[in-house]
């Protein structure tokens, strides 16, 4: 009796494994935090938290002021509770745990590798612009959605 | 007379009222006057066109992402997200909340002009984005 509930619990594991692994890309959807979409959403798409590690967020936190050429400097009570919100939720792993580079999500391995078949010319589409404009194909980026089934590049 | 419990009400009706003044909305005509206040001169609307469509020494003037008829909306330009309209007639939402308009013009100007806008700048600036019509 007790060898048969031992087999079934593994059995049980084994097929939640395989359901996970079965999905093409992991979701890196968080309960949403109101300041991080209203502040980091204002200029580009609420990066979902999963995508940098905890220690690429706390840098580019700690960096607002010179955020990619402009002032994205926040009041100390906002950047306080985004960065607290940033680690709890931030990456780890394959896709995700990759410290940024030059402070890019888009320069990462996993980034790069990702996007292998997207050639130059369609990054520079107007209706694309560049790889921080992850919505333009990726409808759900701001929700965390980066479902491959559900991408659409636009012409 | 008054009960504790009738005091107690009292006093956090207040605190209540106090609360929502302090979130309460703006207008743009109230935030115009606080920065002629500050400034000392009235607002001119033709400086503040010809300082929102300018450059000053930077890559970026403010039309560079809010275009130079801002009834219209705009696109950031670095990571093309599109930016509602800045004139309020065509987006009821600008300028209601004095903070919010305070920590824009402190970005922006930095980015556009080097360093803070002055009280006239944004007066200047805020009358015209309001002058305009859809």
């Amino acid at each position: 009796m007790k060898k048969n509930l031992l087999s079934l619990a593994s059995a049980a594991l084994l097929a939640l494994t395989f359901s996970g692994a079965a999905h093409a890309d992991r979701s890196y959807a968080v309960a949403a935090n109101a300041r991080h979409q209203q502040e980091c959403g204002a200029c580009h798409v609420a990066y979902p938290p999963g995508l940098l590690p905890a220690a690429s967020w706390q840098q580019l936190m700690g960096n607002l002021g010179k955020h990619f050429g402009t002032d994205a400097s926040l009041d100390e009570a906002s950047a306080k509770e985004i960065s607290a919100w940033l680690k709890t939720n931030a990456g780890s792993g394959r896709k995700g745990g990759e410290e940024a580079v030059q402070g890019r999500i888009s320069k990462t391995n996993w980034f790069v590798r990702q996007h292998d078949e997207v050639s130059a010319a369609t990054w520079k589409r107007a209706s694309i612009g560049s790889a921080a404009n992850c919505s333009a194909c990726h409808a759900d980026a701001a929700k965390g959605n980066f479902n491959e089934h559900q991408v659409r590049i636009p012409k | 007379m008054f009960s504790f419990k009738s005091v107690a009400l009292f006093f956090a009706s207040g605190l209540l009222v106090l609360t929502s003044a302090a979130q309460a909305q703006t207008t743009p005509a109230a935030q115009i006057a606080g920065y002629t206040a500050q400034s000392g001169q009235p607002a001119q609307t033709a400086h503040g066109q010809e300082f929102f469509t300018g450059k000053h020494g930077k890559e970026w003037s403010c039309s560079s992402c809010h275009t130079a008829k801002p009834t219209v909306d705009g696109k950031h330009a670095s990571t093309g997200k599109v930016i509602a309209p800045m004139a309020p007639a065509a987006n009821d939402k600008r300028f209601t909340d004095a903070a919010k308009t305070e920590k824009w013009f402190r970005r922006n100007c930095n980015d556009v002009v080097g360093r803070e806008c002055t009280p006239a700048e944004k007066a200047d600036v805020m009358a015209w984005l309001v002058s305009l019509k859809p």
